[in-house]
């Protein structure tokens, strides 16, 4: 038992790796391209986890802890270990990847069929895979930025899978360009504590802070620095833009990365640093997160792309965490990240086996005006497709907080913790607000979405006989991550709907953060459980206003949304524009940027290359001139030319004595020869 | 009669002989003849010291490989003057003057 750990670890990690090199040279060489060596390598790893899982359940510890390390830079004093982290938190995290990554496997097998880039698709998920493993099991900050980096360039070639659009090229772009502006601070973050500590291992950095080495506004910075990359890859407000354009990929990406697992790294780091960050670094992590849930949350309401909705309620959702994160009950935060990845990801491939559905209906047709993802063309859906209608419904329970499905219990751990939090800094009640605010219009948008979509007449009544459920690739992953949807499994062996206590609470425990002065673990348990019951019954209120009011709005047709939106007048029209971020980044940094590149460009090309690079270009010319006249007029015409006259004027002298006759060189030696002897005779 | 200048007196008249050959003689042939003479004039020579200057044999193994020698020399050189023969049907070596000047 002792170490399957690590060794199952380093084959979910290069498995994925293993099957991203076959494919991507030999992908379209391989019968059906290839796609069964990426589904089965992935299915390995998801075989693994689960053993990986299992094992984890059976010991039932806690504290259950394993590290491998290797020193993989040595530079005397300076040296930089590689290695990995096994614990309850990573074994769960391995397997939400290896989970969420078999279901997008399969169901693109047929969501993809038929793509010019078939294969290398597959070797982008292996590569994605590869590197969101390695994130997971990073014990060090260094493997974890590399790594990082290595999730955001696959990230940028699934978005861009479809590159020929312009907007998916420029989709993969913006989201790559985004994230680098949070890997910056991460940078920074690493360097700051690096500086400090002198480690990169996180157990080695934990010990330094605990015992002081690193303090006050540092400490606080290198935190919020580290948070900044986790802001960049969980599209945290002001860097949230990239994530909804982000949806121009294949939607089993979408499902995979920008729903389940690459844009939950963020919080993953967020839970992984937790222990050293400052208060002050906390709040800042939970101002954050508690406006992005909000404010996401009210851009998602006005869209009309399905896949638009489901973007900014990911990017609400992940503030949700992020926000528990802050409030200090992170372990809720890995919970809500556990059931959010199945219900997220379940809610991505139901709208892609509606979309996948829609473009065949309009395809039939001959219709290619109609945009296939835009919910004013769906509704009535219900009937045709009852797998991704009733999948979906279950999904949708959970997400809107509906007591007997998982995200009931990790929002309201959530909740509970920030109305705690606000009890003891009683300055912050806005953080609650927040979380409530955004938890009824989840429950709003979620199902306006659903209805929308499923419920009603036709809007389009003459794509309807089209429409058909998707084949069972694809409705194989919602069944199972719906069913996941339900309570029962996160709270196992116990069974009580209204509280998480179960197999995730008793192995992933809190621990106090190593900041001193910070609260412990047992003070932020302990409010949170008191805050328990109050923060239920709000979220429950909340949660049945929210359905009520989209049941009502657009199934009973009581309250006219036009009526309403035309009411809120400047709110929708600022939601509907998603608050003109993209506009106002693009007037205020992208354009200004882009001026004063083109005036730096003019006087690098205008004063720098005409005057100084040209003028070096003029001088060598001259120099070389001269030089030239005097190779051609000195060394050739006297030296080299000079030597072979003198050879030609000795040739001419002495050709005379070349007869050809025989005995004349006989002559000359005898002569010669008696010449010496008489001299040697002297 | 036993004595070192003899040899080296008949050694010398070969050697003048020889000499004369090459450089008086037309004939490819001849000229090999001459060369021939100076060779045994060495021979003798070389025999001759080692007789009298008291060095075993060592002048009689150079003996053994200049005959040798000559012999080789003799078949290549003959080789040649029928080759300059074949090509400019004579074997005056005054006529085989094509690399002058």
């Amino acid at each position: 038992m002792e170490n399957i750990f690590i060794n199952y670890s380093i084959l979910i990690l290069f498995l994925p790796l293993a099957a991203f090199v076959i494919q991507i040279f030999f992908g379209k060489r391989l019968p059906r391209e290839g796609d069964w060596v990426s589904v089965g390598a992935i299915s390995i790893t998801l075989i693994l986890s689960i053993a990986m899982f299992i094992a984890m359940l059976l010991d039932h510890d806690p504290n259950f802890k394993q590290e491998a390390s290797f020193t993989w830079l040595d530079m005397g004093s300076f040296s930089i270990e590689l290695g990995f982290l096994v614990d309850n938190i990573t074994v769960i995290m391995l397997l939400i990847v290896a989970l969420i990554s078999t279901c997008s496997h399969v169901f693109s097998i047929k969501y993809m069929a038929g793509d010019i880039r078939y294969s290398r698709y597959f070797a982008y998920l292996g590569l994605f895979t590869f590197s969101m493993n390695g994130i997971v099991l990073a014990n060090n900050l260094v493997s974890m930025y590399m790594f990082w980096e290595l999730v955001g360039v696959s990230s940028y070639l699934l978005i861009g899978h479809w590159f020929e659009k312009d907007s998916s090229a420029d989709a993969a772009k913006k989201a790559f360009l985004t994230n680098r502006v949070g890997d910056i601070g991460f940078f920074i973050g690493i360097m700051l504590i690096y500086t400090g500590i002198g480690s990169f291992t996180f157990s080695h950095i934990f010990d330094g802070v605990a015992s002081g080495m690193l303090t006050g506004t540092t400490l606080t910075l290198a935190g919020v620095g580290l948070f900044m990359g986790a802001m960049g890859k969980s599209a945290q407000f002001p860097l949230h833009i990239w994530l909804p354009d982000a949806m121009e990929g294949p939607t089993p990406v979408s499902a995979l990365m920008h729903a389940a697992t690459m844009v939950a790294a963020g919080v993953y780091l967020s839970v992984r640093i937790f222990p050293l960050l400052t208060p002050d670094a906390l709040l800042v992590v939970a101002y954050v997160g508690g406006f992005t849930a909000l404010f996401a949350a009210s851009i998602a309401i006005t869209q009309n792309d399905i896949k638009k909705v489901l973007a900014y309620s990911t990017v609400s959702q992940l503030g949700y965490m992020i926000l528990a994160v802050g409030t200090g009950v992170y372990t809720a935060a890995f919970f809500h990240l556990l059931t959010h990845a199945m219900f997220k990801a379940n809610l991505f491939y139901g709208s892609g086996s509606v979309i996948h559905s829609m473009h065949h209906a309009l395809h039939e047709k001959h219709d290619h005006e109609s945009d296939p993802q835009d919910m004013r063309n769906m509704g009535g859906f219900k009937e045709k497709m009852p797998i991704t209608y009733w999948s979906m419904l279950l999904s949708t329970l959970a997400i809107a907080g509906v007591p007997l499905f998982s995200g009931f219990l990790s929002k309201d751990a959530i909740l509970a913790g920030t109305l705690s939090f606000a009890q003891h800094h009683p300055g912050h009640i806005l953080l609650p607000l927040f979380g409530f605010g955004a938890a009824a219009i989840t429950a709003f948008y979620m199902f306006r979405m659903m209805f929308l979509t499923f419920h009603g007449k036709p809007k389009m009544p003459s794509i309807i006989d089209d429409i058909h459920e998707s084949p069972k690739e694809m409705t194989g992953p919602l069944v199972l991550l719906g069913a996941l949807s339900i309570f029962i499994w996160y709270t196992l062996p116990y069974f009580n709907p209204l509280s998480s206590h179960g197999w995730f609470t008793d192995l992933v425990v809190p621990k106090d953060a190593v900041v001193p002065g910070n609260l412990t673990a047992y003070d932020i348990e302990d409010g949170a459980h008191h805050a328990h019951y109050l923060a239920m019954y709000i979220s429950i209120g909340v949660a049945a206003f929210g359905i009520l009011l989209a049941w009502a709005m657009y199934i009973k047709k009581a309250l006219s949304a036009e009526t309403w939106s035309s009411r809120a007048g400047l709110l929708y029209t600022l939601s509907f524009n998603k608050y003109y971020f993209d506009e106002n980044y693009n007037k205020y940094i992208y354009q200004p940027t882009f001026r004063l590149a083109n005036k730096v460009a003019w006087i690098d090309w205008e004063l720098y290359d005409k005057y100084f690079i040209n003028g070096f270009g003029r001088l060598t010319d001259w120099a070389s001139r001269v030089t030239g006249k005097f190779d051609f007029d000195v060394i050739d015409q006297i030296l080299v030319d000079g030597t072979g006259r003198i050879a030609n004027l000795f040739g001419r002298t002495f050709k005379t004595v070349q007869t050809g006759k025989l005995q004349n060189y006989v002559l000359y030696v005898t002569a010669g020869v008696i010449i010496i002897m008489v001299i040697q005779s002297f | 009669m036993d004595q070192l200048n003899n040899y080296l007196f008949i050694a010398a008249i070969l050697f003048s002989l020889g000499v004369f050959g090459v450089m008086t003689r037309r004939n490819g042939i001849a000229v090999l003849m001459g060369v021939e003479l100076i060779l045994n004039a060495a021979n003798i020579n070389f025999i001759a010291f080692s007789r009298f200057g008291g060095m075993n044999l060592d002048g009689h193994i150079f003996g053994l490989i200049i005959i040798v020698l000559a012999a080789a020399e003799a078949a290549v050189a003959l080789a040649i003057v029928i080759n300059i023969y074949n090509n400019m049907n004579t074997i005056n070596v005054d006529e085989a003057s094509a690399l002058k000047e």
